[in-house]
């Protein structure tokens, strides 16, 4: 147990090939790793956002696998089993979840399903363990969405993936309890690659939450995850991601649906912890009625810049999206938000709502909000609201005249201004969030 | 002892001396009311009592049943029993009036029961239905500002209640409410001040002492009477 498997570090072909042969990959996937690193060896960096230059590429490790799989929690070695029970996730398991997976490093180590979900024919595995099961069906969504061509990072991530889950729910299945995937960042210096793939078949339903975390180390590493979903006629899918990286990480995500006729796509970003994330969850209204929500809540802490965004594309007539974000800046961290809506000529009657507003607690918290409201037919309806604002001083007066302390107030406004999101997010989290921002006044006063 | 009592208060404003030694004092049980021409600094009083922070106190003390309160931060105040009705009472999103409520009780040890049963009890004496579980003040109109003001008031028993402006922008049948429950902070053992430049709340509650503010300081200081007075003559006239 606990027998380290690390390739060397840095980015080459004998490293993409050694991850593949790790795996017992077929053979088109090796293909695509290695089409991808060529991609990433040419594409160029962003030319927006935060600077990266921070994370060395050449010193990264790209595989570890640091903690072999095992069946029961109690057969993990004791620091994760102690990391993954401080986080609460075996009780979850139990008490709210239909399915659980850990991650940690480069491979998932823990995984299990309620019996009723599975014998509802639900697929709920690894994307190692799906991959050699059900091959053709894995084959027919990876990178479908998000291909490794579109990005630096879509094609890094396409040549050194490993971990992450792939979710099958059959036609007219509904999953009433979530799913939930954990991500854990543990060996100093190993970036993380998971490749997510939720697939809900026409009217369906399945709520998938995910969460993040690392312990903290000085040297800064990179989290480059992929999630595609694939909403099909009817179906609806929510995709909750709760990330909470250790100040060292940078976050950069490429999330991507594709909602078919009449589905829903729904995601919920809480973006607490990191370095520098860059992400912006899309969906791709392809179908006519087809509609999203995408609603983000960011809390940027001294040193962090989260460069955070939604996009939604309409191809589709009468599809309608809603973007919403709500960011608290603390100390001298950045907080960015891009709000991208494009309507096609062909999407008739279609409806996007932007709507971005920023809480800054101090005079060096910075934002900025971006919007791009792109139409290319007449017969839509696009509206954009931002607002930025600091805390009332009369808001804090009246509160404390109440009797409640200076901290009790403020984190009551701010938990107040959050609400809307954070009503979105399921109850164990949202009280977790809530403990968090209560935490993190201590001591920020003054 | 009195419940409150201020002492030679200067409160200045942006940096202008608006209260220039005001004198006060309000008895446990009573109803007190505090008049005065617009801007004549009534508010001010009002704010500096609470302890805003943009209303310094250069001279003169505060003493809460006894106990000197003038450099206290607002909740300390607030804790040891004061309470301030605003005027214009502000919007806060997403905090629900329970919320605050519930958590305002419980710092003053008022056990979560006790809320649960009263809470419901206040709001149907304010006649709030409509409003209890909303997010606090935001869309409320002028007269259920007040009616949110009151119903504080009533759950958080505080030993002196100051009430700024009670009634403005409240028809009839709210001034009922809003004097009944002045009449039952009252009579429950709070000293109330009810801080009015138009006397028609007090039509309802007379007050046993009146004061006038004038200038930054009390002109004038009586019983009842004195609130007929003004009602029918005006400050001028009064003051001649």
């Amino acid at each position: 147990m606990n027998q380290k498997t690390a390739l060397q570090r840095g980015l080459s072909q004998r490293v993409v090939e050694g991850i593949s042969r790790e795996k017992g990959e077929p053979r088109w996937m090796l293909e695509l790793r290695l089409r991808s690193l060529e991609l990433f060896q040419r594409l160029p960096k962003p030319n927006f956002g935060p600077d990266l230059s921070e994370i060395d590429l050449s010193d990264l490790a790209y595989y570890v696998r640091s903690v072999e799989p095992v069946k029961s929690w109690d057969e993990l070695p004791e620091e994760i089993k102690r990391t993954f029970d401080e986080l609460g996730l075996p009780e979850a398991e139990r008490e709210a979840l239909a399915g659980l997976g850990a991650q940690v490093d480069s491979e998932v180590v823990y995984r299990s399903i309620l019996e009723e979900v599975r014998a509802q024919g639900v697929i709920f595995l690894p994307m190692e363990e799906a991959l050699k099961k059900h091959p053709e069906l894995v084959r027919q969504y990876f990178m479908r969405a998000i291909p490794p061509e579109d990005n630096l990072f879509s094609a890094l991530h396409g040549a050194v993936w490993s971990g992450g889950t792939f979710v099958w729910v059959p036609e007219g299945v509904e999953v009433k309890i979530p799913l939930q995937g954990y991500f854990r960042m543990q060996t100093a210096g190993a970036g993380q690659f998971e490749h997510t793939i939720v697939v809900a078949e026409p009217g369906s339903s399945v709520h998938y939450i995910e969460g993040c975390s690392a312990p903290r180390y000085t040297k800064a590493v990179l989290h480059s995850g992929m999630v595609e979903v694939f909403a099909k006629q009817g179906a609806h899918v929510r995709f909750t991601t709760i990330q909470n990286w250790s100040r060292n990480v940078y976050n950069l995500n490429n999330k991507r649906a594709i909602a078919e006729a009449e589905a829903k796509v729904d995601w919920v970003s809480g973006s607490l912890g990191s370095k520098v994330t860059m992400l912006y969850p899309t969906t791709i209204l392809a179908g006519p009625g087809a509609k999203t929500e995408n609603l983000g809540f960011a809390f940027a802490r001294d040193g962090q810049h989260l460069d955070l965004g939604a996009r939604a594309i309409h191809l589709a007539p009468e599809t309608s999206s809603r973007l919403v974000s709500r960011s608290v800046v603390q100390g001298d961290a950045k907080a960015v938000f891009r709000g991208k809506v494009h309507v096609a000529p062909q999407a008739k009657g279609a409806r996007g709502h932007v709507e971005c507003s920023t809480l800054l607690l101090s005079p060096e918290a910075k934002t900025e909000t971006i919007p791009t409201l792109n139409a290319e037919t007449d017969q839509v309806e696009l509206a954009h609201e931002a607002t930025v604002g600091r805390i009332s001083q009369e808001s804090l007066f009246y509160l404390m005249s109440r009797g409640l302390s200076q901290q009790e107030a403020m984190s009551l406004i701010v938990n107040g201004f959050v609400s809307p999101i954070l009503k979105e997010i399921p109850l164990e989290y949202s009280l977790e969030l809530k403990r968090l921002l209560e935490m993190s006044f201590q001591g920020a006063l003054g | 002892m009195k419940a409150l009592e201020a002492e030679n208060l200067h409160v200045s404003v942006a940096g202008r001396l608006i209260l220039k030694g005001v004198d006060l004092a309000l008895e446990k049980g009573k109803v007190h009311a505090l008049m005065g021409p617009n801007g004549s600094g009534k508010s001010t009083l009002a704010f500096a009592l609470a302890g805003h922070p943009e209303y310094p106190i250069h001279q003169g003390r505060i003493l809460l049943s006894g106990e000197e309160i003038t450099h206290l931060p607002p909740d300390q105040r607030a804790k040891r029993g004061l309470f301030l009705a605003f005027q214009y009472p502000p919007e806060v999103e997403g905090v629900r009036l329970r919320e605050l409520m519930r958590l305002a009780c419980g710092d003053q040890g008022q056990g979560f029961c006790d809320f649960m049963e009263r809470y419901p009890q206040a709001v149907r004496r304010l006649h709030m239905e409509d409003l209890a579980e909303r997010e606090l003040n935001v869309g409320f109109s002028g007269g259920e500002k007040k009616r949110s003001e009151l119903l504080q008031a009533w759950l958080l028993r505080p030993k002196v209640a100051l009430l700024d402006e009670p009634d403005s922008g409240v028809d009839v049948d709210g001034v009922r409410v809003i004097a009944d429950t002045i009449r039952e902070l009252a009579d429950s053992g709070t000293a109330v001040l009810v801080i009015t430049h138009y006397p028609r709340v007090l039509e309802y509650v007379p007050p046993a002492r009146v004061f006038v503010l004038e200038e930054g300081r009390i002109s004038q200081e009586g019983g009842p009477e004195l609130a007929r007075a003004i009602e029918k003559k005006g400050f001028k006239v009064v003051k001649g």
